[in-house]
């Protein structure tokens, strides 16, 4: 029966794999949006591509040279084919913006987050802090994440992509990410949650996530930052909100 | 599935009209330049300042925290804290 159940379970591609050309599985609204908006303009882009290839060959083909000796003559102008190709493009130009700036905007708004989470990049690791249940002592929990080496891996674990402290969300609920950078520009990107950021220091800057389910989603920095750049991976794990809360009482 | 108690509230700074934007670091210096002038124009205690603290613990990196703390104990705070 287990096994049975195990056959119609998905596994979700949270982490980037050999040779991969396509999109990791979504995990979070912003990103399902994004790949949508990509799938949609990428259908059009190929009723484009074949429309206008067709007439060029057809031009190439029914006006060389040697079929049509003196189409020069007849052909320098003509204003309404001209009008039809500036307009159309201008048009579907339109039609890519608006879809386009609609999940701009939505994904700029924060929508009333339950948790401030602050992300910190360094030459070469993340911190994070979690800062909303100061108490009076002013202790908040903060922790470094740190690639493991390739030395210290454990069977199952990616190679250049786990590290040792994870960043813990609770999922279904909205965070707020303040990004900053502590040394040089670094980029805070994890793509199934639909995020990428630059981390610029003596600036902070906000997004807004949500986990749609459990699971752990892996990223990388983003922005060449140094020698060790490519060894300061990102792993969000996504818990339940009971969870959460234990783990928070487990780390404070 | 059973109840869990823990001494933490799931809560945080909400949305700013005044910081609508994706930069909010005007944000965090500004909960914290207020929430100094409120003690200093409220005393310590003043419940309603609270918020403020809240506010820029959740916005501020730690790392900024302690500077500012730090140029407001040489007086090379780059804003005023008088009420
Ligand atoms: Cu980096």
């Amino acid at each position: 029966m287990i096994n049975y159940l195990t056959y119609l379970t998905t596994i979700f591609n949270d982490a980037s794999e050999p040779w991969q050309l396509g999109f990791q599985d979504s995990a979070a609204p912003g990103f399902t949006g994004i790949v949508t908006l990509h799938n949609t303009i990428g259908f059009y882009l190929i009723v484009i591509s074949f429309s206008v290839f067709w007439v060029i060959m057809s031009v190439i083909y029914y006006y060389s040279s040697s079929k049509n000796p003196i189409a020069y003559k007849y052909l320098t102008h003509g204003t309404v084919l001209e009008l039809v190709w500036t307009i159309t493009p201008a048009l579907i130009l339109i039609a890519i913006a608006f879809p386009s700036f609609r999940l701009l905007y939505l994904m700029d708004e924060v929508i009333s987050p339950t948790l401030t989470i602050k992300v910190v990049g360094h030459q070469w690791y993340w911190s994070y802090e979690y800062s909303d249940f100061i108490t009076d002592s002013g202790d908040s929990i903060d922790f470094d994440s740190y690639m493991i080496p390739e030395s210290d891996l454990e069977l199952g674990q990616f190679r250049l992509l786990d590290v040792d402290n994870r960043l813990i969300v609770p999922v279904d609920c909205h965070i707020r990410l303040i990004i900053t950078g502590s040394d040089v520009l670094h980029s805070f990107a994890v793509p199934s949650l639909g995020l990428k950021l630059d981390a610029v220091p003596g600036r902070l800057n906000q997004v807004s996530f949500l986990a749609e389910r459990s699971g752990t989603f892996y990223g990388q920095c983003s922005e060449i930052c140094g020698v060790w750049h490519g060894f300061m991976p990102i792993v969000v794990e996504a818990v339940s909100s009971p969870d959460f809360i234990v783990w928070l009482d487990s780390a404070s | 599935m059973s109840e869990v108690s823990s001494k933490y509230v799931l809560q945080t700074v909400g949305f700013d009209a005044r910081f609508p934007n994706t930069n909010q670091t005007r944000n965090c210096f500004q909960n914290y330049t207020d929430y100094f002038k409120c003690i200093s124009a409220k005393g310590e205690d003043y419940a309603p300042c609270k918020q403020f603290k809240k506010a820029y613990h959740s916005l501020c990196p730690n790392e900024w925290i302690s500077k500012f703390d730090d140029q407001r104990d040489n007086g090379t705070f780059p804003a005023s804290l008088e009420p």
